[in-house]
């Protein structure tokens, strides 16, 4: 039996040890937030929060979160009253299939409680392990530009180690 | 062995509310004839009458597309599937627009063999032109109808009545449409009868209208397959042979069994599955009977080094699909060149899932395969059971972009189902699953030659196409893994070829410029190495990128523009106007590069030659030292006839752009002659958020009134072809082989350097 808290409520498990915990939060807790992709740790679908750090949730075994608090996609908000991040995205319309992009909130979610005015290079940083299929990156950037508070009148989203964006002779 | 069985587990009946299935509504009735045999290869439905508009060839009553209940609720059906395309909200727009109703009083309800239309596969960009022309015209013509229902019961010209947000008003009395409508006024065949508002008076259809699906998608709703949990399910797992054609040898069954939670092993021939009470139980027990199982022989695949010349080499079913008189230009120049493309995968981020329920003598799946309709006919040849007693229902799963895996797991749902009566079975494909036996897209070659007048203009073109098919897709038995799999087992029909003008491998292989002395020939390679059927485009990715990389060669030898080489080539003002918007947009005239290693390409397409048009161009970078390339812009218009979403439209662009670029600099199936290698995203690199550009703009141009030409596929091409061109102008290097890998591109660096 282990017990952490979930969303802000305490929650018991019995379930074998070293089951993953996204399968746990998908299972045994009904949650629907964190995706299943690889279960390798290579591209982000199942990210949560645990004690407020993005998390990959296919590699953690249960036996490590005695005592830990999860937060996933249902703990930001719902969709009557999204919170902040969910709104930013909801905004940009930052979704084509949309099975990663609660991946991508809670790495948006675990960076803001980090660092709340984050750059666009820690913007990139932040979101380097997660993968999106459908191509929806510049709206994901937008998005995460809205949730950091400061909204893109036009993409120019700065490279790593560029120190800004080097735009072209127009537009 | 035994399995537990709950106490009968109750699934609730799935109803849907406002929805009775009227007699004969749904009777459909197919012919062959040559031309609609021909679109069936891709779609998978063979049109009936023509000469409707849209779908409404195959399904012409329109109660198939709209009821209005007693209680006014209004249900539109579509047999089109949501894909992450936002087919969904688009069509929802259509509908509440023509029918002249507040958006929030309609649902609509998609692919499900129960209650929907057949329309076949949702793909190859048809559903706008599909199903967005019949509800468009349905709603139409439901509405003309009603508005003069009203006016002979108020006895006044149907012309001083108009309709607002479900009432007809403007007489002496308002009369709501439920109030106009019984069980058999739509159960009628579509005629014609309603005449289109003025595209101009639009309130709903060219706005961006938010995506209805995305709240719940962004806030953990149940909202995809993957989501779905019945009570009593269990989980199921597949474990396939290491490579296609290996035979189960061996197999320790009883191990398996006697591990926690495992309520079956499912074997048949060489289908193997597990299925648990848990699911990670379910997990365990696949590696494990992966360990149980010894598997012999197999079927050799090639050498990857060796797979172009193998392809060009085989034999092929050739057929010359464009060629043009020859002009009095008189060649001075010759250019050559060969393309080659790899296979590359779908790789959805999800990977495939479906859950299947047997229950008295009845199988329901649930699953996200682009073709309920098609997909159950190759389940019930499966399970040799009565089609009409199976029943698909679509739910969204991870984006697809053509045929990856959804149909093969929803026959696995099918398959174990029916081993487990009366219980939900859910099957997960693990990322391998997905990686190893998703159909690729074709590996393909080009080769083109053509000739330059002294004047600079092209005087005679060869291009010459070498590919696999592009469509495996169920199809009967045969086509799906587990049909091949099982002890009887199914073969796969001979896949056939996809003719122009939409065309499989040659998709866009017919240059849309006017040149003489064409002559462009298709090679088609029936014996596939590796399974492969349809990705996104077709032969258009690779036929676009081969085309326009050549056009630029030719352009640079002519001391040509780019821009005003293709120009002057184009007769269709609508390209011309795509082009021109992409170039201004991006500032092509006077453009400098801004620093070192800077290039710039263009490229343009209009998509099968027949759909949407589509130009890109692209601004980036090339570090010499690392080969890598970054996108600082692309800017790109579009015109896919009259907008329906502009949001969704450039969503669609957007993403386009963003996966092909993903495609063209890092994407490639590694294998050896034992093994598929690549069997997770460490083996198959896709773009990450490192590689994603700086800035990504896309200008729709609207066509008030036109018809619908598709958005899905259109950018795949010209992206691709936009960034050969910019790598050659930013090094001087011109790459013909795909991808663009950082390897790739320092090795040809280095060897400009040397030589
Ligand atoms: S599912 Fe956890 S990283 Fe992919
Ligand atoms: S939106 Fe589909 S994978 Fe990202």
């Amino acid at each position: 039996m282990v017990a952490m808290t979930v969303n802000g409520k305490s929650v018991s498990v019995d379930a074998d040890p070293e089951t993953p915990l996204l399968y746990v939060l998908r299972n045994e807790l009904e949650l629907n937030g964190a995706k299943f992709g690889c279960g390798l740790g290579q591209c982000g679908a199942c990210t949560v929060l645990v004690d407020g750090k993005a998390a990959i949730s296919c590699l953690l075994p249960l036996a490590a979160l005695e005592g830990r608090a999860i937060t996933t996609l249902e703990g930001l908000g719902t969709a009557e009253a999204p919170g902040p991040v969910q709104a930013a995205f909801i905004e940009e319309q930052a979704a084509q299939c949309g099975y990663c992009i609660p991946g991508m909130i809670m790495r948006m979610a675990g960076l803001l409680a980090e660092t709340p005015e984050p750059d666009d290079e820690e913007i990139r940083a932040a979101l380097q392990p997660n993968l999106c299929r459908c191509g929806t990156h510049m709206r994901i950037l937008r998005a995460a530009r809205r949730a950091a508070g400061r909204p893109s009148e036009e993409d120019n989203f700065a490279f790593a180690g560029s120190g800004q964006n080097v735009g072209g002779t127009s537009s | 062995m035994t399995h537990h069985r709950s106490s009968s587990p109750l699934i609730p009946p799935i109803t849907r509310r406002g929805f009775v299935a009227g007699a004969g509504s749904l009777t459909l009735s197919f012919a062959l004839s040559g031309r609609a045999a021909a679109q069936s290869e891709e779609s998978g439905v063979v049109d009936q009458t023509a000469e409707l508009p849209g779908s409404l060839s195959k399904a012409p009553f329109l109660d198939s597309w709209i009821r209005i209940a007693a209680d006014g609720a209004i249900t539109v059906f579509t047999g089109k599937a949501e894909l992450g395309q936002g087919i969904r909200t688009a069509l929802h727009q259509i509908a509440a627009e023509m029918l002249g109703v507040d958006p929030q009083r309609i649902e609509l309800l998609t692919a499900d063999t129960d209650a929907t239309p057949n329309e076949g596969y949702t793909a190859a960009s048809h559903s706008m032109e599909e199903s967005g022309s019949a509800i468009m015209n349905a709603a139409a013509e439901v509405r003309a109808i009603l508005v003069q229902r009203a006016a002979e019961r108020l006895g006044v010209d149907a012309e001083t009545l108009r309709v607002e947000d479900g009432v007809v008003i403007g007489g002496p009395e308002d009369l709501a449409y439920n109030m106009l409508v019984d069980g058999e006024t739509l159960h009628v065949r579509y005629e014609g009868r309603g005449r289109k508002p003025d595209p101009a008076t639009y309130k709903i259809m060219g706005t961006p209208f938010p995506r209805t699906d995305i709240p719940a998608k962004l806030t953990g709703a149940p909202a995809y397959v993957q989501d779905l949990r019945l009570p009593g399910m269990v989980h199921a797992r597949v474990i396939r042979p290491p490579v296609s054609g290996a035979r189960l040898a061996e197999f320790d069954q009883a191990a398996v069994e006697a591990m926690p939670g495992v309520m079956a092993v499912v074997r048949n021939g060489n289908y193997l599955a597990v299925v648990a009470s848990g699911e990670y139980q379910a997990v365990e027990a696949k590696r494990a009977a992966e360990g149980a199982a010894r598997w012999t022989g197999g079927i050799a695949l090639p050498e990857r080094s060796e797979i172009y010349d193998r392809l060009q080499a085989s034999a092929a079913e050739e057929t010359v699909i464009h060629e043009t008189d020859a002009g009095s230009g008189f060649p001075v120049k010759r250019l050559k060149a060969r393309y080659t493309r790899p296979f590359q995968m779908h790789s959805s981020i999800g990977p495939s899932c479906a859950v299947g329920l047997f229950e008295d003598g009845r199988l329901t799946v649930w699953t996200h395969t682009q073709g309920v309709y098609p997909d159950r006919k190759a389940i019930a040849e499966l399970l040799s059971m009565e089609e009409n007693a199976v029943r698909l229902i679509h739910m969204p799963g991870a984006g697809c972009y053509g045929h990856n895996g959804a149909d093969d797991a929803a026959a696995d749902a099918a398959l174990i189902a029916t081993a487990l009566p009366g219980r939900p079975v859910r099957v997960q494909w693990m990322r391998e699953d997905e990686h190893l036996w998703e159909p690729y897209g074709s590996a393909m070659v080009v080769e083109a030659s053509a000739g330059l007048a002294a004047d600079g203009t092209i005087a005679d073109w060869t291009y010459d196409v070498w590919s696999y098919p592009h469509s495996t897709r169920p199809g009967g038995a045969g086509n799906l893994i587990a049909g091949n799999l099982v002890a009887d087992p199914f073969r796969l029909a001979p896949p056939t070829n996809i003719p122009q003008p939409a065309g499989g491998g040659d998709r866009n292989a017919v240059p849309p410029y006017d040149i003489p002395g064409a002559r462009v020939t298709k090679h088609f390679v029936t014996d596939m190495t590796l399974r492969v059927s349809a990705l996104r485009g077709l032969g258009a990715f690779m036929n676009v990128f081969s085309l326009e990389s050549f056009v630029d060669e030719l352009a640079e030898a002519a001391g040509a523009d780019p821009v005003a080489f293709r120009l002057a080539m184009l007769d269709d003002p609508r390209a011309g106007d795509v082009v021109t918007a992409a170039a201004t947009d991006f500032g092509w005239d006077g453009w400098t590069a801004p620093a070192p290693g800077f290039g710039r390409g263009f490229a343009y397409a209009r998509y099968k030659n027949l759909a949407a048009y589509c130009a890109v161009a692209i601004e980036l970078q090339v570090t010499p030292e690392t080969g890598a390339i970054r996108i600082h812009r692309a800017v790109s218009s579009v015109d896919s006839g009259q907008i329906v979403n502009p949001n969704g439209v450039r969503n669609q662009i957007e993403g386009g752009i963003v996966q092909s670029a993903s495609w063209t600099l890092f994407e490639e199936v590694l294998y050896s002659p034992d093994r598929i290698e690549s069997r997770d995203w460490s083996a198959y690199p896709i773009l990450r958020f490192d590689a994603v550009p700086a800035s990504v703009r896309v200008r729709p141009i609207d066509r008030p009134g036109e018809p619908f030409l598709g958005t899905g596929e259109c950018a795949q091409g010209p992206t691709a072809a936009a960034i050969a061109n910019a790598v050659r102008d930013a090094t001087g290097v011109r790459i013909r082989d795909l991808p663009y890998s950082p390897k790739r591109l320092q090795t040809a660096l280095r060897e400009t350097e040397f030589s």
